[in-house]
């Protein structure tokens, strides 16, 4: 049996540093076994948020290596065990304590989406054809990998101006949506920032359930937008078609 | 705030990230430089019935005192500047905006617009160099068909066969553009009513899933056919005919 050095990052708001431990590697371990391993033979108040190790409550994010990744997801025999693994909290969020961040910000800015909009006589049988597309932006585990490797947020901070990658594929689910009659395009433009988005694909990079994010949300996304505010023809064909 | 007390360092990736975004930049200046040189020589473009892809359509213009090649590459050009691919690739690799997933871009930070604010903002032009590259793509197929026909009648060259999977490089590029993708179909909500649209749109997703590969396929086919009538033009080959 190998053995795997950690480097965990232990610390909160007034600051903090690495820690170095070794856990053992046995076939698929993961980091987060190996967190567990330093909680229950070396310091029991290692700070860590995880709930279902199945790769599907989004709780466990953690930089690993440097990226981005669920830590109950990542095998250590996929890690080059020959130097120590670091693993840090998500940088984009404040610390709380060691691995667990203050995500709430995602939640805020969820809120200023406006939701799904029908009219009043909806017949509500749908083709699968049509709701096929939103359909992968539902399986988001809301882990906020994609907020967290956003350049935009990470290292720019512009959480004000930007919702970011997670926000703009649920903007995509209700736009796309066959039933859906709100317009949300002049909000993507401003309030949501899509224009902040250079399209870098880091967000599709990390997601752990390999949605699109970049090819089937933003980037149609921008060209629903360019439709309305870029482009003089789609104004003249609309306006024909409107008279 | 973001979450400053880890992670001030450029990366704590451990992998190679650099390499991509290097050999990108390489190969795309290379390309910047050798086009620049071809379009402003305005010489050994034309070996009949081979008309390099960067003169065509050739346009003799009396009022024109440079190069033919400056009156049309304007579209192929900002075809790929705006390209949703290529601008994830020069924004990683020229503009380190950023290099590398989870790697501190250039830019000061917070001081980055995006697609937010000019220059970058023009993108948002794309489908119209799509438009005017379909123009010159015309041209182009034009150009591949003239090849079959030699001062003695029809043949086939390797001069023609180079021309003919250039053309079609190049027509796959277009065809799997994103704003394509969003003009035939992408942009309504429900495909159940428009089958011949879904039908499509269908299609050019396909394509699209591997538009960075035909961005670059055509990027180098484009420069080999050029090069090699600039090579039969100077003498240092001579063509080969099959037929
Ligand atoms: S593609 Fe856009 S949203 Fe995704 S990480 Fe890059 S800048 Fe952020
Ligand atoms: S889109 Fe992917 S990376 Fe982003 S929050 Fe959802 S599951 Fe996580
Ligand atoms: S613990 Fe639920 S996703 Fe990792
Ligand atoms: S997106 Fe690449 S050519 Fe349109």
């Amino acid at each position: 049996m190998s053995v795997a050095k950690l480097r965990i990052y232990r610390g909160d708001s007034d600051g903090g540093q690495e820690v170095e431990y070794e856990v053992p590697v046995e076939e698929g371990t993961v980091v987060l076994d190996a967190i567990h391993f330093v909680q229950a033979n070396y310091d029991g108040d290692l700070a860590v948020r995880w709930n279902c190790k199945a790769g599907k409550c989004g709780s466990c994010s953690a930089e690993i290596n440097g990226m981005p990744k669920l830590t109950c997801k990542t095998r250590l025999d996929t890690l080059p065990l020959d130097k120590p693994i670091t693993v840090h909290p998500l940088k984009t969020f404040p610390i709380i304590k060691d691995l667990v961040t203050d995500v709430s910000w995602n939640y805020e800015v969820r809120k200023k989406i406006p939701p799904f909009k029908y009219p009043e006589d909806t017949d509500w049988k749908m083709q699968q054809v049509d709701v096929e597309r939103s359909q992968e932006f539902r399986k988001c585990i809301e882990c906020y990998l994609c907020q967290d490797v956003c350049h935009v947020l990470r290292n720019h901070n512009k959480k004000n101006e930007f919702f970011g990658p997670r926000m703009m594929i649920k903007i995509a689910e209700l736009e796309m949506h066959p039933l859906d009659i709100e317009d949300r395009k002049e909000m993507l433009r401003e309030a949501a920032g899509i224009g902040y988005c250079n399209i870098t694909k880091c967000c599709t990079d990390v997601c752990p359930e390999s949605i699109h994010i970049t090819d089937n949300a933003i980037i149609p996304l921008k060209e629903r937008v360019a439709d309305t505010y870029f482009d003089p023809l789609q104004w003249i064909i609309a306006k024909v078609k409107g008279s | 705030m973001a979450n400053g007390t880890a992670q001030n360092s450029i990366t704590l990736r451990t992998d190679a990230w650099w390499i991509s975004p290097l050999i990108t930049a390489i190969v795309l200046g290379s390309f910047g430089i050798y086009s620049t040189w071809r379009a402003f020589s305005n010489v050994d473009f034309l070996v009949q019935p081979y008309l390099s892809p960067f003169y065509s359509p050739y346009i003799l213009a009396s009022w024109w005192p440079f190069s033919p090649a400056l009156l049309i590459l304007w579209a192929p050009l900002g075809f790929r500047a705006t390209c949703y691919y290529y601008r994830k690739a020069y924004y990683r690799s020229f503009f380190l905006a950023p290099p590398g997933c989870a790697v501190k871009p250039l830019a000061k930070e917070g001081s980055y617009t995006g697609e937010s604010k000019f220059p970058f903002i023009i993108q948002n032009i794309h489908r119209y160099f799509f438009y005017a590259a379909g123009v010159v793509l015309f041209f182009l197929w034009v150009d591949a068909f003239h090849a079959l026909w030699f001062a003695d009648g029809f043949g086939i060259g390797l001069g023609t066969i180079i021309l003919f999977v250039n053309v079609l490089l190049l027509s796959m590029y277009s065809l799997s553009c994103h704003s394509f993708r969003h003009l035939v179909g992408g942009k309504l909500d429900v495909f159940s009513k428009c089958p011949t649209r879904f039908r499509l749109w269908e299609k050019v997703s396909g394509w699209n899933e591997n538009h960075m590969l035909w961005a670059w396929v055509s990027l180098f086919s484009v420069a080999l056919a050029d090069l090699y009538i600039f090579l039969l033009a100077k003498g240092i080959i001579t063509d080969v005919r099959f037929i």
